[in-house]
């Protein structure tokens, strides 16, 4: 989710501000949640008033972080939500980071680094079989497949690729570039595995994980097939 | 409310006019008013399996362009009551079909009839996209070798993402198998797919598994269903796979070689 960061949260200046903002890609952040930071702000804003600027400029304010009390109180009555602050969060101009929810685990599970913050997004999943000639991508996150990925289909994750079914198209991990993430079959017989670029066809998979469950990963600058469990 | 029923499966070659046929006259023999609609505009062969390519006046591309209504235009089969055919256009192509004037058409059939099949052209271009774009359940003809079963995943792929149901976030249209020209001593040579291996690639719902038959040819060179020809093994499989179709549990049947029996052994046949 979004986050917010100004020392001035007057309707005015946030208006002036995210309308240059969006001026720049209106299309990436419409109808985004955002949440609003108060780290840098003492006074108590008027919600209410910043509820509708956001819905004017075709945005939707969620909730605040980072609040004091009276903020919190006030926030509360306004029906926005108030959420723990992330570590990552913190410095952060406006970046994608995870924010746990209100009433979920506090710090514990809150992101230590950029990379960690981009995989503990929630995870894309694909109910049903993704047949020949579909493509699934997962932007910045893990892709679990609880169906079958048949011959001609693709999916892609820029995280790790989970595949509950048999593998038979192609599968591409860490498409992003990002070497530690893995891809896990139960039935592997895919016509092409990618790990950040990496790719092998089905000629090298023959061997003794054809068509059984594996994990495959980078080690040392190549592919390697292990059990999956 | 009629329901309708797309035959397709991709590719082509694999059965799926020789299906409507029998579907449809199926459909009819159970009782329920069905009209057997071809899209196949420009390579119109129902009429010919059904037997009524001499009775063809109009045809759906006239319907759709207005020169010419449902009333004139259905052909009532002879040897089946409740029983109408909506022929494809030959000398136009298929690019007629307006996904307007194939909705006019289909609603105005949906009042009067029970069921409504859509006999699909092969690929997935526009003419085949028009056939399921409005249906509310899809028997995907399969036969029991590689390229046929990818072209069904891949036209599974189009139901579930650019029918009507799945652009307006309806219930998905529901999928039946129905694998023919099965040949259960080749399958068990290794030379073809079993039901097992089709089911397994394909994971939907079994409808029924037409054994590979010359009744089959016989059928459609005489320009009769098949599923009329009660005492071939075809013609019975269809049978079941009405029944199967309507909701009834019937096990399946011409799975396995036929075990030849002693005088047969000794005399060949």
């Amino acid at each position: 989710m979004s986050v917010l960061h100004c020392a001035d949260v007057s309707v005015a200046t946030l208006q002036k501000l995210l309308s240059a903002k969006l001026a720049q890609a209106p299309a990436f952040f419409l109808q985004a949640p955002i949440v609003l930071n108060l780290s840098d702000v003492s006074q108590t804003p008027d919600f209410v008033s910043l509820k509708k600027l956001f819905i004017e400029l075709k945005l939707v304010l969620v909730g605040v972080t980072a609040a004091t009390p009276e903020q919190k109180a006030a926030a509360h009555a306004a029906g926005l939500a108030v959420l723990q602050a992330g570590k990552a969060s913190v410095k952060a101009k406006e970046q994608t980071v995870a924010q746990p929810p209100a009433n979920g685990p506090a710090n514990g599970a809150a992101p230590t680094s950029a990379v960690a913050a981009a995989t503990t997004m929630d995870s894309k999943v694909v109910e049903q079989t993704v047949r020949s000639g579909q493509q699934i991508y997962a932007k910045g996150t893990d892709l679990i497949v609880k169906g079958a990925v048949g011959a001609g289909a693709e999916v892609i994750a820029d995280g790790n690729i989970h595949i509950y079914g048999s593998l038979r198209g192609k599968a591409i991990a860490g498409a992003s570039g990002d070497t530690s993430k893995r891809i896990y079959c139960y039935n592997l017989q895919a016509e092409l595995v990618s790990i950040a670029g990496n790719y092998w066809l089905s000629d090298s998979l023959q061997g003794k994980f054809w068509g059984k469950s594996a994990c495959i990963k980078m080690q040392d600058d190549s592919l390697v097939i292990s059990e999956l469990v | 409310m009629a329901k309708i029923i797309v035959v397709t499966s991709g590719k082509g070659g694999v059965g799926k006019t020789t299906s409507s046929a029998a579907i449809g006259t199926g459909l009819a023999l159970a009782g329920h008013k069905t009209v057997i609609v071809d899209f196949d505009i420009g390579l119109r062969n129902l009429d010919l399996i059904m037997g009524c390519e001499r009775r063809v006046v109009y045809d759906f591309v006239n319907v759709i362009n207005g020169e010419a209504n449902l009333k004139q235009t259905l052909i009532k089969d002879k040897r089946t009551d409740n029983l109408f055919i909506l022929p494809a256009s030959q000398t136009r192509d298929k690019d007629a079909l307006t996904r307007e004037g194939v909705e006019k058409v289909l609603n105005e059939l949906a009042k009067d009839f029970d069921f409504i099949i859509c006999d699909s052209p092969a690929g997935i271009e526009s003419g085949a996209m028009m056939a399921l774009y409005f249906a509310d359940e899809a028997v995907v003809v399969t036969n029991p070798e590689v390229s046929s079963v990818r072209d069904s995943d891949r036209i599974l792929g189009m139901l579930s993402s650019k029918s009507r149901r799945a652009e307006q976030g309806l219930e998905g249209i529901k999928e039946h198998l129905l694998l023919t020209r099965y040949n259960p001593e080749r399958v068990e040579k290794g030379e073809m797919l079993s039901v097992e291996d089709v089911k397994e690639i394909l994971a939907i719902e079994l409808v029924g598994v037409i054994p590979e038959s010359q009744a089959v040819l016989n059928a459609s060179n005489s320009g009769q269903p098949v599923i009329l020809d009660k005492d071939s093994d075809a013609g019975q499989a269809y049978l079941d796979t009405i029944k199967r179709l309507l909701g009834e549990q019937v096990p399946f049947r011409f799975l396995n070689v036929e075990k030849k029996g002693f005088i047969k052994r000794i005399f060949g046949g």
